[in-house]
Protein backbone atom coordinates (compact mmCIF):
# COMPACT_ATOMS: atom_id res chain seq x y z
CA UNK A 1 0.00 0.00 0.00
CA UNK A 2 1.02 3.44 -0.75
CA UNK A 3 0.21 5.94 1.63
CA UNK A 4 1.11 8.62 -0.33
CA UNK A 5 -1.63 10.28 -2.10
CA UNK A 6 0.37 12.41 -4.41
CA UNK A 7 1.45 9.31 -6.06
CA UNK A 8 -1.89 6.98 -6.37
CA UNK A 9 -3.18 6.72 -9.80
CA UNK A 10 0.31 7.39 -10.74
CA UNK A 11 2.23 4.09 -12.48
CA UNK A 12 4.70 2.03 -9.87
CA UNK A 13 8.30 1.30 -11.48
CA UNK A 14 9.62 -1.36 -10.27
CA UNK A 15 13.02 -1.17 -12.69
CA UNK A 16 13.93 1.81 -10.54
CA UNK A 17 13.20 1.39 -7.20
CA UNK A 18 13.03 -2.53 -6.63
CA UNK A 19 13.00 -2.97 -2.78
CA UNK A 20 11.23 0.40 -2.27
CA UNK A 21 14.72 1.89 -0.43
CA UNK A 22 13.23 5.29 -0.81
CA UNK A 23 10.93 6.10 2.09
CA UNK A 24 9.89 9.44 0.61
CA UNK A 25 8.63 8.78 -2.97
CA UNK A 26 9.81 11.20 -5.49
CA UNK A 27 7.04 13.41 -7.00
CA UNK A 28 6.84 16.52 -8.84
CA UNK A 29 7.89 18.69 -5.70
CA UNK A 30 10.51 17.10 -4.75
CA UNK A 31 12.21 16.16 -7.75
CA UNK A 32 15.64 17.75 -8.32
CA UNK A 33 15.20 20.48 -11.07
CA UNK A 34 17.10 20.62 -14.22
CA UNK A 35 18.59 23.60 -14.82
CA UNK A 36 17.99 23.30 -18.35
CA UNK A 37 14.81 21.52 -18.48
CA UNK A 38 13.32 24.30 -20.38
CA UNK A 39 15.57 23.99 -23.34
CA UNK A 40 16.76 20.90 -24.22
CA UNK A 41 18.48 20.15 -27.36
CA UNK A 42 18.92 16.76 -28.89
CA UNK A 43 21.76 15.59 -30.50
CA UNK A 44 21.14 16.67 -34.31
CA UNK A 45 24.31 15.02 -36.20
CA UNK A 46 27.12 13.34 -35.37
CA UNK A 47 30.74 15.48 -34.53
CA UNK A 48 33.62 12.80 -34.66
CA UNK A 49 32.76 9.96 -36.85
CA UNK A 50 34.52 6.84 -37.29
CA UNK A 51 33.80 5.16 -40.89
CA UNK A 52 32.46 1.71 -42.13
CA UNK A 53 32.86 -1.29 -40.16
CA UNK A 54 32.66 -5.05 -42.21
CA UNK A 55 31.97 -8.13 -41.04
CA UNK A 56 32.03 -11.42 -42.91
CA UNK A 57 30.77 -15.35 -42.29
CA UNK A 58 32.93 -17.66 -42.71
CA UNK A 59 34.03 -21.28 -42.21
CA UNK A 60 34.58 -21.03 -38.14
CA UNK A 61 33.06 -17.71 -37.30
CA UNK A 62 33.06 -14.07 -37.75
CA UNK A 63 35.41 -12.03 -39.05
CA UNK A 64 35.48 -8.12 -38.96
CA UNK A 65 37.38 -4.76 -40.18
CA UNK A 66 37.07 -1.31 -38.72
CA UNK A 67 40.09 1.11 -39.35
CA UNK A 68 41.57 3.37 -36.99
CA UNK A 69 40.34 6.48 -37.81
CA UNK A 70 38.02 9.34 -36.34
CA UNK A 71 37.49 11.83 -38.10
CA UNK A 72 36.26 15.74 -36.99
CA UNK A 73 34.55 16.74 -40.29
CA UNK A 74 36.48 16.06 -42.83
CA UNK A 75 39.81 16.39 -40.43
CA UNK A 76 41.55 13.06 -39.43
CA UNK A 77 41.41 14.29 -36.16
CA UNK A 78 41.88 10.95 -34.32
CA UNK A 79 44.33 8.12 -35.72
CA UNK A 80 44.61 5.22 -33.07
CA UNK A 81 40.91 4.86 -32.16
CA UNK A 82 39.69 1.16 -32.04
CA UNK A 83 36.33 0.73 -33.32
CA UNK A 84 36.30 -2.86 -32.66
CA UNK A 85 35.16 -3.96 -28.50
CA UNK A 86 34.79 -7.51 -27.13
CA UNK A 87 32.13 -7.89 -24.69
CA UNK A 88 32.02 -11.23 -23.10
CA UNK A 89 33.95 -14.01 -23.83
CA UNK A 90 31.48 -14.47 -27.40
CA UNK A 91 30.88 -11.21 -29.12
CA UNK A 92 32.25 -8.02 -30.91
CA UNK A 93 31.04 -4.79 -31.53
CA UNK A 94 31.92 -2.41 -34.20
CA UNK A 95 31.24 0.96 -34.44
CA UNK A 96 30.70 3.40 -37.01
CA UNK A 97 29.14 7.20 -36.75
CA UNK A 98 29.82 9.22 -33.38
CA UNK A 99 32.11 7.98 -31.53
CA UNK A 100 31.44 9.87 -28.30
CA UNK A 101 27.81 7.92 -28.73
CA UNK A 102 29.85 4.39 -29.09
CA UNK A 103 32.03 5.27 -25.76
CA UNK A 104 28.53 5.77 -24.20
CA UNK A 105 27.25 2.25 -25.16
CA UNK A 106 30.65 1.10 -24.50
CA UNK A 107 29.95 2.44 -20.81
CA UNK A 108 26.18 0.85 -21.04
CA UNK A 109 27.75 -2.97 -21.84
CA UNK A 110 30.89 -3.15 -19.61
CA UNK A 111 28.25 -2.01 -16.74
CA UNK A 112 26.46 -5.59 -17.72
CA UNK A 113 29.16 -7.37 -17.93
CA UNK A 114 30.34 -6.53 -14.64
CA UNK A 115 26.56 -7.66 -13.47
CA UNK A 116 26.73 -10.63 -15.27
CA UNK A 117 30.46 -11.78 -13.77
CA UNK A 118 28.93 -10.76 -10.17
CA UNK A 119 25.81 -13.33 -10.56
CA UNK A 120 28.91 -15.90 -11.02
CA UNK A 121 26.36 -18.74 -12.02
CA UNK A 122 27.02 -20.19 -15.11
CA UNK A 123 25.40 -17.64 -17.21
CA UNK A 124 26.48 -15.48 -19.65
CA UNK A 125 25.51 -13.09 -22.08
CA UNK A 126 26.15 -14.38 -25.65
CA UNK A 127 25.76 -12.37 -29.14
CA UNK A 128 22.31 -12.84 -29.41
CA UNK A 129 21.52 -11.21 -25.82
CA UNK A 130 23.76 -8.60 -26.62
CA UNK A 131 22.63 -7.74 -30.19
CA UNK A 132 18.79 -7.74 -28.50
CA UNK A 133 19.88 -5.36 -26.05
CA UNK A 134 21.23 -2.94 -28.23
CA UNK A 135 18.41 -3.00 -30.25
CA UNK A 136 16.27 -2.69 -27.57
CA UNK A 137 18.65 1.13 -25.94
CA UNK A 138 18.95 2.20 -30.06
CA UNK A 139 15.09 2.03 -30.51
CA UNK A 140 14.18 3.49 -27.01
CA UNK A 141 16.36 6.22 -27.63
CA UNK A 142 15.55 6.96 -31.06
CA UNK A 143 11.89 7.07 -29.74
CA UNK A 144 13.07 10.05 -27.05
CA UNK A 145 14.11 11.64 -29.95
CA UNK A 146 17.76 11.10 -28.74
CA UNK A 147 19.19 8.53 -30.82
CA UNK A 148 22.98 7.29 -30.15
CA UNK A 149 24.23 8.02 -33.62
CA UNK A 150 25.57 4.96 -34.75
CA UNK A 151 25.50 2.36 -36.93
CA UNK A 152 26.62 -1.00 -34.68
CA UNK A 153 27.68 -4.13 -36.17
CA UNK A 154 27.63 -6.94 -33.71
CA UNK A 155 28.95 -10.36 -34.42
CA UNK A 156 29.78 -13.64 -32.44
CA UNK A 157 30.13 -17.28 -31.49
CA UNK A 158 28.86 -19.37 -28.94
CA UNK A 159 27.47 -22.69 -28.48
CA UNK A 160 28.78 -23.64 -31.87
CA UNK A 161 26.90 -20.85 -33.44
CA UNK A 162 28.00 -17.93 -35.47
CA UNK A 163 25.57 -14.35 -35.14
CA UNK A 164 26.05 -11.59 -36.92
CA UNK A 165 23.75 -8.86 -36.92
CA UNK A 166 23.25 -5.09 -37.68
CA UNK A 167 21.78 -2.36 -35.53
CA UNK A 168 21.21 1.30 -35.98
CA UNK A 169 20.19 4.50 -34.65
CA UNK A 170 16.63 4.16 -35.79
CA UNK A 171 16.55 0.51 -33.82
CA UNK A 172 16.71 -1.15 -37.41
CA UNK A 173 17.77 -4.76 -36.90
CA UNK A 174 18.55 -7.16 -39.50
CA UNK A 175 21.44 -10.18 -39.86
CA UNK A 176 22.82 -11.46 -42.98
CA UNK A 177 26.22 -12.99 -43.85
CA UNK A 178 28.20 -9.76 -44.73
CA UNK A 179 27.36 -6.51 -43.37
CA UNK A 180 29.04 -3.62 -44.22
CA UNK A 181 28.53 0.03 -42.46
CA UNK A 182 28.54 3.34 -43.93
CA UNK A 183 30.59 4.40 -47.06
CA UNK A 184 31.57 0.45 -47.04
CA UNK A 185 27.65 -0.14 -47.71
CA UNK A 186 28.20 1.51 -51.13
CA UNK A 187 31.62 0.43 -51.96
CA UNK A 188 32.14 -2.66 -50.18
CA UNK A 189 29.03 -4.81 -49.49
CA UNK A 190 28.69 -5.65 -53.15
CA UNK A 191 32.65 -7.29 -53.42
CA UNK A 192 31.52 -8.78 -49.85
CA UNK A 193 28.65 -10.44 -51.03
CA UNK A 194 30.30 -11.48 -54.51
CA UNK A 195 32.92 -13.16 -52.35
CA UNK A 196 31.06 -14.78 -49.39
CA UNK A 197 27.34 -15.70 -50.07
CA UNK A 198 27.52 -18.65 -51.21
CA UNK A 199 30.77 -19.79 -49.47
CA UNK A 200 29.88 -19.05 -45.62
CA UNK A 201 30.55 -22.89 -44.86
CA UNK A 202 34.07 -22.81 -47.01
CA UNK A 203 36.41 -20.11 -46.68
CA UNK A 204 39.29 -20.56 -44.44
CA UNK A 205 40.17 -17.62 -41.85
CA UNK A 206 42.98 -16.81 -44.25
CA UNK A 207 40.66 -16.32 -47.11
CA UNK A 208 38.04 -14.46 -44.55
CA UNK A 209 41.47 -12.16 -44.15
CA UNK A 210 41.94 -11.98 -47.65
CA UNK A 211 38.74 -10.63 -48.51
CA UNK A 212 38.28 -7.95 -45.95
CA UNK A 213 41.59 -6.59 -46.47
CA UNK A 214 41.08 -6.29 -50.28
CA UNK A 215 38.02 -4.38 -49.40
CA UNK A 216 39.37 -1.71 -46.62
CA UNK A 217 42.00 -1.06 -49.58
CA UNK A 218 39.39 -0.16 -51.96
CA UNK A 219 37.06 1.89 -49.57
CA UNK A 220 40.55 3.90 -48.50
CA UNK A 221 41.06 4.65 -52.34
CA UNK A 222 37.54 5.83 -52.46
CA UNK A 223 36.49 6.81 -49.01
CA UNK A 224 37.59 9.85 -48.36
CA UNK A 225 36.95 9.74 -44.65
CA UNK A 226 39.15 6.21 -44.16
CA UNK A 227 42.71 5.39 -43.29
CA UNK A 228 45.17 2.80 -43.99
CA UNK A 229 45.79 1.62 -40.72
CA UNK A 230 42.71 -1.09 -39.47
CA UNK A 231 42.18 -3.90 -37.18
CA UNK A 232 40.46 -7.06 -37.49
CA UNK A 233 38.37 -9.61 -35.16
CA UNK A 234 38.04 -13.22 -35.43
CA UNK A 235 35.42 -14.47 -33.01
CA UNK A 236 35.31 -18.37 -32.98
CA UNK A 237 34.91 -21.13 -31.12
CA UNK A 238 38.81 -20.51 -29.55
CA UNK A 239 37.03 -17.08 -27.94
CA UNK A 240 37.60 -13.90 -29.62
CA UNK A 241 40.85 -12.24 -30.90
CA UNK A 242 40.92 -8.63 -32.08
CA UNK A 243 44.31 -7.97 -34.18
CA UNK A 244 47.24 -4.97 -33.32
CA UNK A 245 46.52 -2.42 -35.94
CA UNK A 246 47.95 -3.88 -39.87
CA UNK A 247 49.02 -1.45 -42.33
CA UNK A 248 47.50 -1.35 -45.73
CA UNK A 249 49.91 -1.40 -48.92
CA UNK A 250 48.21 0.70 -51.23
CA UNK A 251 49.52 2.01 -54.66
CA UNK A 252 48.75 5.59 -55.92
CA UNK A 253 51.16 5.26 -59.42
CA UNK A 254 48.07 5.24 -61.50
CA UNK A 255 47.22 8.57 -59.62
CA UNK A 256 49.81 10.22 -62.05
CA UNK A 257 47.70 10.26 -64.85
CA UNK A 258 44.81 11.66 -63.83
CA UNK A 259 44.31 15.64 -64.13
CA UNK A 260 43.58 17.11 -60.75
CA UNK A 261 45.70 15.54 -58.95
CA UNK A 262 49.73 16.39 -58.03
CA UNK A 263 51.33 19.12 -60.59
CA UNK A 264 49.47 19.07 -64.09
CA UNK A 265 51.35 20.15 -67.28
CA UNK A 266 48.26 21.28 -69.05
CA UNK B 1 -1.31 -10.56 23.91
CA UNK B 2 1.89 -11.16 22.58
CA UNK B 3 3.87 -14.35 22.79
CA UNK B 4 7.01 -12.60 23.23
CA UNK B 5 8.35 -9.04 24.33
CA UNK B 6 10.63 -9.11 21.33
CA UNK B 7 8.10 -10.10 18.78
CA UNK B 8 6.01 -6.96 17.98
CA UNK B 9 8.39 -5.28 15.64
CA UNK B 10 10.53 -6.79 13.28
CA UNK B 11 13.22 -5.20 13.01
CA UNK B 12 14.66 -6.15 16.95
CA UNK B 13 16.41 -8.60 17.88
CA UNK B 14 15.74 -10.82 20.75
CA UNK B 15 18.58 -11.38 23.14
CA UNK B 16 18.90 -14.46 21.71
CA UNK B 17 19.74 -12.75 18.49
CA UNK B 18 16.20 -14.25 16.52
CA UNK B 19 14.12 -11.85 14.88
CA UNK B 20 10.57 -13.54 15.98
CA UNK B 21 8.33 -11.56 13.26
CA UNK B 22 10.52 -13.83 11.11
CA UNK B 23 10.05 -16.71 12.74
CA UNK B 24 6.09 -16.51 13.22
CA UNK B 25 6.04 -15.48 8.84
CA UNK B 26 8.00 -19.17 8.79
CA UNK B 27 4.58 -20.67 10.38
CA UNK B 28 2.23 -19.44 8.24
CA UNK B 29 4.35 -20.97 5.18
CA UNK B 30 3.90 -24.47 7.87
CA UNK B 31 0.02 -23.43 8.04
CA UNK B 32 -0.71 -23.48 4.40
CA UNK B 33 -1.29 -27.03 2.11
CA UNK B 34 1.58 -29.22 0.81
CA UNK B 35 3.71 -28.70 -1.76
CA UNK B 36 6.44 -30.75 -2.95
CA UNK B 37 9.21 -30.28 -5.39
CA UNK B 38 11.56 -33.16 -7.45
CA UNK B 39 14.33 -32.84 -10.19
CA UNK B 40 16.26 -35.40 -12.04
CA UNK B 41 18.70 -35.00 -14.93
CA UNK B 42 15.73 -33.76 -17.56
CA UNK B 43 12.66 -32.89 -15.75
CA UNK B 44 11.63 -30.54 -12.67
CA UNK B 45 8.50 -30.99 -10.96
CA UNK B 46 6.00 -29.84 -8.63
CA UNK B 47 3.27 -31.41 -6.60
CA UNK B 48 0.53 -29.81 -4.36
CA UNK B 49 -2.35 -30.65 -2.26
CA UNK B 50 -5.04 -28.20 -2.75
CA UNK B 51 -7.61 -27.37 -0.04
CA UNK B 52 -11.16 -26.01 -0.73
CA UNK B 53 -12.76 -24.48 2.70
CA UNK B 54 -15.88 -26.62 2.43
CA UNK B 55 -18.78 -28.39 0.24
CA UNK B 56 -19.86 -25.33 -1.52
CA UNK B 57 -16.39 -24.24 -2.20
CA UNK B 58 -13.47 -25.03 -5.01
CA UNK B 59 -10.51 -25.84 -4.81
CA UNK B 60 -7.42 -23.33 -4.14
CA UNK B 61 -5.01 -22.68 -6.48
CA UNK B 62 -1.21 -23.95 -5.53
CA UNK B 63 0.59 -23.16 -8.87
CA UNK B 64 1.29 -20.76 -10.91
CA UNK B 65 2.65 -19.94 -14.26
CA UNK B 66 5.53 -17.59 -14.40
CA UNK B 67 6.78 -18.23 -17.63
CA UNK B 68 7.14 -20.73 -20.36
CA UNK B 69 10.33 -21.82 -17.97
CA UNK B 70 9.86 -21.33 -14.48
CA UNK B 71 6.58 -21.58 -12.38
CA UNK B 72 5.94 -22.10 -8.64
CA UNK B 73 3.64 -24.04 -5.75
CA UNK B 74 3.19 -22.04 -3.03
CA UNK B 75 2.24 -22.65 0.82
CA UNK B 76 1.23 -19.81 2.90
CA UNK B 77 -0.95 -16.82 1.82
CA UNK B 78 -2.43 -17.10 -1.18
CA UNK B 79 -2.47 -13.06 -1.85
CA UNK B 80 0.85 -12.36 -0.57
CA UNK B 81 2.12 -14.97 -3.01
CA UNK B 82 0.07 -13.42 -5.64
CA UNK B 83 1.93 -10.17 -5.26
CA UNK B 84 5.16 -11.91 -5.37
CA UNK B 85 4.56 -14.25 -8.56
CA UNK B 86 3.11 -10.90 -10.76
CA UNK B 87 6.72 -9.25 -9.82
CA UNK B 88 8.83 -12.90 -10.98
CA UNK B 89 6.50 -12.31 -14.07
CA UNK B 90 7.31 -8.59 -14.69
CA UNK B 91 10.78 -9.70 -14.26
CA UNK B 92 10.71 -12.80 -16.59
CA UNK B 93 9.17 -10.81 -18.97
CA UNK B 94 11.64 -7.89 -18.57
CA UNK B 95 14.17 -10.12 -19.43
CA UNK B 96 13.08 -11.66 -22.80
CA UNK B 97 12.27 -8.27 -23.64
CA UNK B 98 15.95 -7.07 -23.15
CA UNK B 99 17.72 -9.92 -23.59
CA UNK B 100 15.75 -12.38 -25.19
CA UNK B 101 16.37 -15.18 -23.00
CA UNK B 102 14.43 -17.08 -20.32
CA UNK B 103 15.40 -15.49 -17.33
CA UNK B 104 18.10 -17.68 -15.26
CA UNK B 105 16.01 -19.01 -12.70
CA UNK B 106 18.39 -18.55 -9.64
CA UNK B 107 17.89 -15.08 -10.58
CA UNK B 108 14.44 -14.67 -10.46
CA UNK B 109 14.41 -16.72 -7.15
CA UNK B 110 17.27 -14.48 -5.63
CA UNK B 111 15.38 -11.51 -6.92
CA UNK B 112 12.22 -12.33 -4.66
CA UNK B 113 14.47 -12.94 -2.02
CA UNK B 114 16.21 -9.96 -1.76
CA UNK B 115 12.62 -8.51 -1.85
CA UNK B 116 11.79 -10.57 1.06
CA UNK B 117 14.75 -9.73 3.00
CA UNK B 118 14.14 -5.69 2.96
CA UNK B 119 10.51 -6.95 5.18
CA UNK B 120 12.92 -8.38 7.12
CA UNK B 121 14.78 -5.29 8.15
CA UNK B 122 12.82 -2.13 7.19
CA UNK B 123 10.64 -0.41 10.49
CA UNK B 124 6.79 -0.72 9.62
CA UNK B 125 7.06 -3.31 7.28
CA UNK B 126 5.62 -7.45 7.59
CA UNK B 127 7.76 -10.28 6.37
CA UNK B 128 5.34 -12.38 3.12
CA UNK B 129 3.71 -14.47 4.80
CA UNK B 130 4.08 -17.50 2.21
CA UNK B 131 6.94 -19.99 0.67
CA UNK B 132 7.20 -21.14 -2.52
CA UNK B 133 8.85 -23.95 -4.50
CA UNK B 134 10.17 -22.82 -7.81
CA UNK B 135 10.82 -25.33 -10.37
CA UNK B 136 12.40 -24.07 -13.61
CA UNK B 137 14.52 -25.02 -16.63
CA UNK B 138 17.38 -23.11 -18.60
CA UNK B 139 20.55 -22.71 -19.86
CA UNK B 140 22.35 -24.84 -16.89
CA UNK B 141 19.09 -27.74 -17.00
CA UNK B 142 15.94 -27.78 -14.88
CA UNK B 143 16.26 -26.39 -11.40
CA UNK B 144 14.43 -26.68 -8.34
CA UNK B 145 14.66 -23.54 -6.05
CA UNK B 146 12.66 -23.33 -2.49
CA UNK B 147 11.97 -20.02 -0.75
CA UNK B 148 10.81 -18.58 1.84
CA UNK B 149 10.01 -15.18 3.60
CA UNK B 150 13.11 -15.09 5.73
CA UNK B 151 14.72 -14.10 2.53
CA UNK B 152 16.61 -17.60 2.18
CA UNK B 153 16.78 -19.03 -1.07
CA UNK B 154 18.20 -22.78 -1.66
CA UNK B 155 18.64 -24.93 -4.62
CA UNK B 156 17.15 -28.62 -3.82
CA UNK B 157 17.27 -32.36 -5.73
CA UNK B 158 14.18 -32.49 -4.04
CA UNK B 159 11.80 -30.61 -0.96
CA UNK B 160 8.27 -30.48 0.48
CA UNK B 161 6.73 -27.20 2.36
CA UNK B 162 4.02 -26.64 3.89
CA UNK B 163 1.34 -28.55 6.41
CA UNK B 164 2.81 -31.37 7.70
CA UNK B 165 6.13 -31.16 4.72
CA UNK B 166 8.20 -33.37 7.44
CA UNK B 167 6.93 -36.25 6.70
CA UNK B 168 7.27 -35.77 3.01
CA UNK B 169 10.46 -34.93 3.46
CA UNK B 170 11.61 -38.07 5.19
CA UNK B 171 10.13 -39.94 2.49
CA UNK B 172 12.33 -37.81 -0.26
CA UNK B 173 15.66 -38.01 2.26
CA UNK B 174 15.07 -41.76 1.81
CA UNK B 175 14.47 -41.65 -1.93
CA UNK B 176 16.44 -38.53 -3.47
CA UNK B 177 19.43 -40.30 -5.03
CA UNK B 178 17.49 -42.56 -7.45
CA UNK B 179 15.69 -39.52 -8.47
CA UNK B 180 18.31 -38.00 -11.00
CA UNK B 181 17.81 -40.70 -13.53
CA UNK B 182 14.20 -41.29 -13.26
CA UNK B 183 11.81 -40.75 -16.41
CA UNK B 184 8.75 -38.50 -16.06
CA UNK B 185 6.60 -40.93 -14.60
CA UNK B 186 8.49 -42.26 -12.04
CA UNK B 187 9.07 -39.24 -10.42
CA UNK B 188 5.28 -38.10 -10.50
CA UNK B 189 4.99 -41.72 -8.69
CA UNK B 190 8.03 -40.89 -6.08
CA UNK B 191 6.30 -37.05 -5.98
CA UNK B 192 3.06 -38.28 -5.23
CA UNK B 193 3.87 -41.00 -2.60
CA UNK B 194 5.76 -38.14 -0.75
CA UNK B 195 2.92 -35.96 -1.02
CA UNK B 196 0.36 -38.67 0.16
CA UNK B 197 2.75 -38.53 3.77
CA UNK B 198 1.67 -35.35 4.41
CA UNK B 199 -2.25 -35.89 4.03
CA UNK B 200 -4.34 -35.96 7.12
CA UNK B 201 -5.45 -39.60 8.49
CA UNK B 202 -9.02 -39.99 6.79
CA UNK B 203 -8.11 -38.05 3.53
CA UNK B 204 -6.65 -39.38 0.50
CA UNK B 205 -5.27 -38.16 -2.93
CA UNK B 206 -8.02 -37.26 -5.53
CA UNK B 207 -8.03 -35.38 -8.99
CA UNK B 208 -9.76 -32.55 -7.11
CA UNK B 209 -7.36 -32.42 -4.79
CA UNK B 210 -3.95 -32.94 -6.35
CA UNK B 211 -1.90 -30.59 -9.07
CA UNK B 212 0.77 -31.68 -10.87
CA UNK B 213 3.40 -28.68 -12.30
CA UNK B 214 5.77 -30.31 -15.04
CA UNK B 215 8.76 -28.84 -16.77
CA UNK B 216 10.86 -31.01 -19.10
CA UNK B 217 9.90 -33.03 -22.20
CA UNK B 218 6.12 -34.31 -22.19
CA UNK B 219 5.72 -37.61 -20.44
CA UNK B 220 3.93 -40.43 -22.03
CA UNK B 221 0.42 -39.31 -20.94
CA UNK B 222 0.67 -36.36 -21.95
CA UNK B 223 0.30 -34.23 -25.41
CA UNK B 224 3.28 -32.06 -26.50
CA UNK B 225 3.62 -28.48 -25.84
CA UNK B 226 4.71 -25.93 -27.72
CA UNK B 227 7.24 -24.46 -27.27
CA UNK B 228 8.32 -28.38 -26.32
CA UNK B 229 9.36 -28.40 -22.50
CA UNK B 230 7.47 -25.70 -21.27
CA UNK B 231 5.87 -25.85 -17.37
CA UNK B 232 2.52 -27.05 -17.52
CA UNK B 233 -0.07 -27.73 -15.27
CA UNK B 234 -2.00 -31.18 -15.15
CA UNK B 235 -4.94 -31.58 -13.12
CA UNK B 236 -8.42 -32.81 -13.02
CA UNK B 237 -9.14 -36.40 -14.63
CA UNK B 238 -5.69 -36.39 -16.49
CA UNK B 239 -4.59 -36.77 -12.97
CA UNK B 240 -6.14 -39.97 -12.86
CA UNK B 241 -4.13 -41.90 -14.51
CA UNK B 242 -1.00 -40.86 -12.52
CA UNK B 243 -2.99 -41.58 -9.21
CA UNK B 244 -3.51 -45.17 -10.32
CA UNK B 245 0.04 -45.69 -11.12
CA UNK B 246 0.71 -45.24 -7.07
CA UNK B 247 1.51 -48.45 -5.42
CA UNK B 248 -0.89 -49.16 -2.20
CA UNK B 249 0.27 -47.03 1.10
CA UNK B 250 1.92 -49.81 3.22
CA UNK B 251 0.14 -50.43 6.60
CA UNK B 252 2.59 -49.47 9.30
CA UNK B 253 3.69 -53.26 10.14
CA UNK B 254 0.10 -54.01 11.52
CA UNK B 255 0.33 -51.08 14.36
CA UNK B 256 -1.86 -48.58 13.82
CA UNK B 257 -0.48 -45.32 13.21
CA UNK B 258 -0.64 -42.51 15.32
CA UNK B 259 -1.73 -39.58 13.69
CA UNK B 260 0.56 -36.51 13.77
CA UNK B 261 -0.36 -33.33 16.09
CA UNK B 262 -1.33 -30.69 13.71
CA UNK B 263 -1.91 -27.36 15.36
CA UNK B 264 -5.76 -26.63 15.73
CA UNK B 265 -5.94 -23.56 13.40
CA UNK B 266 -4.43 -26.01 10.70
CA UNK B 267 -7.46 -26.98 9.18
CA UNK B 268 -9.22 -23.73 8.87
CA UNK B 269 -6.82 -21.81 7.08
CA UNK B 270 -7.15 -21.66 3.02
CA UNK B 271 -4.15 -21.94 0.42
Amino acid sequence: MDHFPANWGRPRNDAIDLYATHLLHPRPNNRAKDAFADSVQRTQQPIVTGTSVLAIKFKDGIMMAADNLASYGSLARFKDVQRLQAFGDYTVIGASGDMSDFQFIQRLLDDIAVAEIAAQDGHDLGPVEIHEYMSQVMYGRRSKLDPLWNSLIIGGFKDGKRFLSYVDLLGTTYTASTIATGYGGYIAQPLLRKAVEGYEDVLTAEQARKILEDSMRVLFYRDARSLNKYQLATITAAGVQISDSLHLETSWDFAEGIRGYGAQTQ
Amino acid sequence: MFRNTYDSDNTVFSPQGRLHQVEYALEAVKQGSAAVGLRSKTHAILLALKRSTGELASYQQKMFRIDDHVGIAIAGLTSDARVLSNFMRQQALSERMVFNRPMPVNRIVSAIADKAQVNTQEYGRRPYGVGFLVIGHDQTGPHLFEFSPSGNSYEYFAMSIGARSQSAKTYLEKHFESFADCTLEELIKHGLHALRETLQQDKELNINNTSIGIIGPTGQHEKPTSPPGKFHIVEGETVRLYLESMDAKAPADGTVPVPPAAPAEDVQMSG
